[in-house]
């Protein structure tokens, strides 16, 4: 086995530790009786273990792919977003250690695994890094960019487990709405892993030709099968699926087509999960939360904020300016990658003073630390995918 | 306004919250409140005293949270804004009018929105500046406002208070003690690093009280961040310069005076997958070529003071180096950064005069494409004059011949052709695949032989006189963030009474966890009685009001 096969195995065997100590952490919080945390106690140090044995193993993975890449496997969206899942794991044992929460494993693993899944979507050969790429400052300014994201998105799934607890499952509010919202987003991920790993598995690939937003002839290869088409294409394999619509140049109408599939496949998931069980997502998760301290979730959104917000500043905005002022010259050029960490910045900066001014703590906390997770991912995902800029290495 | 004279005698300034000696509440409102608002001490805030003048105005508008965060709110929604489309600079093309085409050819009517917005520009417009401004302004006053009675209010902390102020403590203890009860506290406190002061019956135990001021520090490093940007904008702190430069060219580079650069050549190297970089072979197959160095050797010359101004005769190299990609070449507070390149770009052109029905040919004259000469004089006594030259010729306006760039890209030439044969001359435009002819046929054509290349190097010049300040400005953020973040104020206020009875109460700024965790080691050691969390008490009190109504 060489040592690229022994990285790969090693995130699988972390893959599959979180997926069992996700279900461990169900149990030790569904054991509990009302008002007591006799279960947790006991089934949780079995999951915790579990949970440290997977992040071990992803750790061992990232090592060793670093020694296989020759440079930190931080590089592009496959190497980022594993790398994600590996701090948000880490996030989660830290807090555990402080704060024994049981709850927050069952929130926070499959999130991770998740993230996981997602990133393997994206091509995972060994890439070579481009001029741009190659210097220390690609190590020390995105493990610190992940490990901050790793910790603030914590204080989302801390909140997510008050909003869990206290959003009225039983009368039509908003919050209900958005909090279902939350959860029908997170099927659509599970939508999209599901949707190409089928359409990988089955080698499925379509070759068109087409012209692009500057007029030139290019061509492009589908993966699945072409909803939308580009402008003017022209099918290159044979019997491929013709597509139904034709985009304007500025549409990248292959991203779209994946998107449409994985909202479509998701929206299914979602559909027959309703059909099945005949509650809302977050309505089944809410006996889960019965034991719940709710300040103490409070608290853990704070603290998970306060302790990433300083490592966010520093990785994502000081570190960035000095590699962009070695790299590019200018330690600030509003490319939107700077500006969505700008934003995401802001964004925090906001939350703490509406915590301290304006004594925005418990629900309002919870949903503004949902909505930074969401401008965390909006950032990792859409800016690379969609807003292409200096910083699009997928 | 008057003074507020507490009921223990002592002087507050109007406006004053809590007792500044012994923490009585001086308000009805307060008065009423089950937990003491704690946040700045309940200190007189001049936002919170006055609002008669318009500086007072003024004052509170900038001082408010409320409005500092709606700035950030604002600011955050314009920058998120101006990603939905590339900013100007992004975009191929340089005057206004091609970059407002740009915008509307390429995302049709939402781009010419966009660019009638000025969302194009958004980051430099004058309301996004505006907005950044009073963010400064917002942090400035905000942080007077709060920090000066904060200040003071914990510096002048009296170790014993009402206890009324400690009864609206969060953390609230009551109950009998021993007669050794206050001095086992204070040993364990002291052994858990407080700071103990104690006054006849009482004790107050205080850590970490620095981190209050990690947000106005962090604050400060701020401004003199938004300073140092506004720096940029005075002359002579900040050059940024674009030289392009050929191979074996030397060229005076621009904004750096006595500085002449030599190019001895651009190198571009791509991954090969073999050998080390084997294991990149499949990542290669999928995308092509992959770069994997842009480099310009370079030699750096000066010119010695006192020479005139173009004298190059005299020059002495400085250093010779390799300018990479995340490797600059700095010297005197210069920077040259290898940004872009041009590989074989056209240097020379050759062609030969010939006869259009004989094909015979005159002579041959090569034109160098960057400094061409204006006549070009054959053996035979033939002339070829250059009457007009289009470096990157774009197509005609008006009848007249236009270049895109000075780039020799797309040479045209208007040429004026004389032999003994046609001594009035013959006119001619030539551009790579044709010739026009615009007075008529004529007899000479000049008849492409062939070209020359070299690569060319766009490097960035760069002086920035600004970026010490600005790393002054992150680093004390840093701090500050740090500081105000990764510790906090805990304290805790000990009285026993005549009858020994004890009172406890105990605050911190954030992480009531770590403030709880001290008081239960400090309360087994000391047999304290036991501590209640009012506001725990409280939510858990409405709940129970809730779970009953429904």
């Amino acid at each position: 086995m060489t040592l690229a096969d022994i990285s790969s195995n090693l995130l699988y065997a972390a893959f599959i530790a979180y997926l069992i100590a996700t279900f461990v952490f169900g149990g030790a919080v569904k054991g509990n009786k009302k008002g007591t945390y006799k279960s947790e106690q006991r089934w949780g140090k079995v999951a915790i273990t579990i949970t440290v044995i997977g992040f071990l193993a992803q750790l061992g993975y990232f090592i060793t792919r670093w020694m296989v890449t020759g440079h930190a496997p931080i590089s592009n969206m496959f190497e980022f977003t594993t790398a994600f899942g590996m701090t948000l794991v880490g996030g989660f044992i830290i807090i555990y250690a402080l704060y024994k929460t049981a709850v927050l494993g069952m929130i926070v693993l499959p999130i991770a695994l998740l993230i996981i899944a997602y990133a393997s979507m994206f091509p995972s050969e060994v890439s070579p890094l481009i001029p741009a790429l190659q210097t220390n400052w690609l190590a020390i300014h995105v493990i610190t960019v992940v490990v901050a994201e790793g910790i603030l998105a914590i204080s989302a799934a801390a909140g997510l487990i008050y909003l869990l607890k206290v959003v009225d499952q039983k009368k039509k509010t908003k919050q209900r709405f958005w909090l279902e919202a939350i959860m029908y987003s997170l099927v659509l991920v599970l939508g999209f892993v599901v949707t190409s790993t089928f359409f990988t598995l089955t080698n499925y690939e379509a070759d068109f030709a087409y012209v692009n937003k500057d007029g030139q002839p290019s061509e492009i290869t589908y993966n699945m099968p072409a909803i939308f088409g580009m402008n003017e294409f022209e099918a290159m394999t044979d019997g491929a699926f013709t597509p139904l619509v034709e985009m304007p140049p500025i549409v990248h109408a292959g991203k779209l087509t994946t998107v449409f599939w994985s909202v479509m496949v998701g929206t299914v998931l979602y559909a027959l999960i309703r059909l099945v069980f005949r509650k809302r997502i977050s309505e089944m998760l809410q006996p889960f939360t019965k034991n719940v301290n709710l300040q103490l979730m409070d608290e853990i959104n704070y603290r998970s904020i306060i302790i990433g917000f300083p490592i966010f500043s520093l990785g994502a905005l000081i570190f960035a300016m000095i590699w962009a002022q070695i790299a590019w010259s200018r330690f600030w050029g509003w490319d939107p990658k700077e500006v969505w960490a700008l934003v995401t910045f802001l964004f925090y900066a906001a939350y703490l003073h509406l915590r301290l001014g304006r004594g925005w703590a418990g629900e309002k906390s919870a949903w503004l630390a949902v909505i930074g997770f969401v401008i965390i991912m909006f950032n990792l995902v859409a800016v690379n995918l969609i807003i292409a800029g200096l910083h699009s290495y997928a | 306004m008057d003074k507020l004279i507490c009921k223990c005698g002592h002087e507050n300034p109007p406006g004053t919250i809590l007792c500044e000696s012994c923490g009585r509440p001086l308000n009805e409102q307060e008065q009423s409140k089950k937990l003491a608002d704690m946040r700045y001490e309940g200190t007189a805030r001049r936002s919170q005293t006055y609002n008669k003048s318009i500086i007072d105005k003024i004052w509170n508008f900038f001082s408010s949270v409320k409005i500092g965060v709606g700035i950030i709110v604002v600011l955050l929604v314009a920058a998120a804004v101006g990603t939905i489309l590339p900013q100007k600079q992004y975009v191929p093309a340089a005057t206004d009018a091609d970059i407002e085409a740009y915008y509307t050819d390429i995302y049709g009517s939402v781009g010419t929105v966009y660019h009638a917005l000025g969302f194009h520009d958004l980051y430099n417009s004058f309301w996004f500046i505006g907005l950044v401004g009073m963010l400064a302004i917002s942090l400035i006053i905000a942080s007077l406002d709060r920090f000066v009675p904060l200040y003071k209010s914990l510096k002048n902390q009296r170790v014993l208070r009402h206890s009324s102020f400690m009864r609206k403590q969060r953390i609230l203890a009551e109950g009998p003690g021993e007669a050794d009860t206050l001095k086992k506290a204070e040993e364990k406190l002291a052994e858990l690093k407080y700071k103990v002061s104690t006054d006849k019956n009482g004790l107050l135990a205080e850590k970490g009280r620095f981190s209050r001021w990690g947000p106005y520090i962090n604050h400060i490093g701020l401004i003199i961040f938004l300073f140092g940007v506004m720096l940029r904008m005075m002359p002579g702190f900040y050059v940024d310069e674009t030289l392009w430069i050929r191979e074996g060219e030397t060229r005076a580079i621009p904004d750096a005076p006595g500085y002449v650069l030599e190019s001895k050549g651009f190198t571009l190297e791509t991954y090969t997958g073999e050998g080390e970089e084997e294991k990149f072979g499949e990542a290669i197959d999928r995308v092509g070529t992959v770069a994997k160095n842009y480099q310009t050797d370079v030699v750096l010359y000066k010119i010695p003071e006192g020479a005139l101004p173009g004298d190059t005769a005299d020059m002495e190299v400085v250093e010779e180096h390799a300018i990479r990609v995340n490797q600059p070449f700095k010297f005197d507070g210069y920077a040259l950064y290898q940004m872009d390149f041009q590989q074989d770009e056209l240097k020379t052109m050759s062609f030969a005069l010939q006869n259009k029905e004989t094909g015979e040919s005159r002579g041959d004259l090569t034109i160098d494409l960057v400094n061409p000469e204006t006549t070009y004089e054959l053996e035979d006594g033939s002339v070829v004059e250059l009457l007009g030259y289009y470096p990157d010729f774009s197509g005609f306006e008006n009848g007249e011949p236009q270049t895109a760039t000075p780039l020799p890209k797309n040479p045209g030439f208007l040429v004026k052709m004389t032999t003994p044969d046609t001594p009035d001359g013959e006119t001619s435009f030539i551009t790579i695949q044709n010739t026009v002819e615009p007075l008529g046929d004529n007899e000479y054509k000049l008849a492409f032989q062939g070209v020359e290349t070299r690569d060319a190097s766009g490097l960035t010049v760069r002086k920035d006189r600004t970026l010490p300040i600005l790393g002054l400005g992150g680093l004390i953020f840093m701090i500050g963030v740090a500081q105000g973040m990764y510790f906090n104020h805990r304290r805790f206020w000990i009285q026993q009474q005549a009858d020994g009875s004890i009172l406890l109460a105990g605050h911190t700024n954030k992480n009531w966890f770590g403030l709880k965790k001290d008081l239960d080691q400090v309360t087994e050691h000391a047999s304290l009685p036991a501590y209640r969390d009012q506001q725990e008490d409280m939510e858990a009190q409405e709940k129970g009001e809730g779970e009953q109504l429904t």
